[in-house]
C-alpha cells in the first residue's frame, strides 16, 4: 500500500525537508515503520517509550484521529492520506 | 517590521484585522476564567483571514492545548481557502499577554506567529504578538487594520 504523509513544519529535516512524503504499509505501524527506515530519527520522535503514538502527535488517517480508530493498529488504505499533527500547546 | 529589526526592511508590519481582533477577545471572554486558543490563518501574502476559535482541551486557566481533531479541521479548511496556519493564539486570564516558560518551551512553529489575549481585565484586553524562535521572544507590532 502506498500513501501520503504529511510531515509537519518541526519534523521535515527529519525527512529531507519535504512536506509530504511517501511510505508504505497496510496499518499505521507499517506506514511509520517504513517511515523510519527511510528516514532514521523520525520514527521515535513519533511514538514513546511503551512504543505507542506519542502524547504530543496526534496522527490522522484520511480524516479520522488515529487514536479514535484501532491506533497503531489501524488499517491504511491504498491512497490515503497518513497527516502527523503535533500537538500545540502552552500556558 | 519588528521594532528589533526582525525582517527590517522586507516584511511590513503585521496587520491584525478588526474581526479577527474582536473574534480572539470575544473567545478569551467565552472561555474565561479558562485560557481560550485557537488558530490564525493567512493568505498567500501572509494576510491575516481567519481566526479558528477552538476547545482548550485542557480546559484550565493556566494551560492550553488545542483540540486535536478541531485543529486538524482548521488546517483542512485553511487548505479549501487557500490560506496557511500562520499563528496560533491563547489567553493569559491572570497574566500579562507575554509568553510565558511554557510557551516558549513548547513553541515549536517557528514561522507562526503567536498571539496572546491578555485577558485579565475584560473592559480592556490587550492582544500582543509575538515570534518565539529557538527560545527567544521577538514581539511583532500588530497594527490594526478593517
Amino acid at each position: 500500500m502506498a500513501v501520503a504523509v504529511r510531515i509537519p513544519t518541526v519534523l521535515r529535516p527529519l525527512a529531507g525537508g519535504a512536506p509530504v512524503v511517501d511510505a508504505a504499509g497496510g496499518t499505521l505501524a507499517e506506514v511509520l515503520a517504513d517511515l523510519d527506515r527511510r528516514f532514521p530519527g523520525l520514527g521515535e520522535r513519533l511514538r514513546g517509550e511503551d512504543g505507542n503514538l506519542h502524547p504530543f502527535v496526534n496522527v490522522f488517517v484520511g480524516d479520522e484521529d488515529a487514536r479514535y480508530l484501532d491506533g497503531l493498529a489501524t488499517p491504511v488504505a491504498d491512497g490515503v492520506e497518513v497527516s502527523i499533527i503535533p500537538a500545540v500547546a502552552g500556558g | 517590521m519588528s521594532a528589533d529589526g526582525i525582517g527590517a526592511g522586507t516584511v511590513p508590519d503585521m496587520e491584525l484585522p478588526s474581526q479577527i481582533r474582536e473574534a480572539m477577545v470575544a473567545h478569551a471572554a467565552f472561555c474565561h476564567p479558562n485560557e481560550a486558543c485557537g488558530l490564525l490563518a493567512a493568505d498567500g501574502a501572509g494576510q491575516l483571514r481567519m481566526a479558528y476559535c477552538l476547545t482548550n482541551a485542557d480546559a484550565s486557566p493556566t494551560r492550553y492545548t488545542l483540540d486535536p481533531t478541531e485543529h486538524f479541521r482548521a488546517m483542512r479548511h485553511a487548505e479549501s481557502m487557500g490560506w496557511d496556519l500562520a499563528g496560533v493564539f491563547h489567553s493569559h486570564t491572570h497574566s500579562a499577554p507575554y509568553p510565558s516558560l511554557t510557551d516558549v518551551g513548547l513553541a515549536a512553529e517557528p514561522e507562526w506567529l503567536y498571539v496572546v489575549v491578555g485577558s485579565g481585565d475584560l473592559r480592556s484586553p490587550e492582544v500582543r504578538g509575538y515570534w518565539i524562535r529557538d527560545g527567544v521572544i521577538h514581539e511583532e507590532p500588530l497594527v490594526p487594520a478593517d
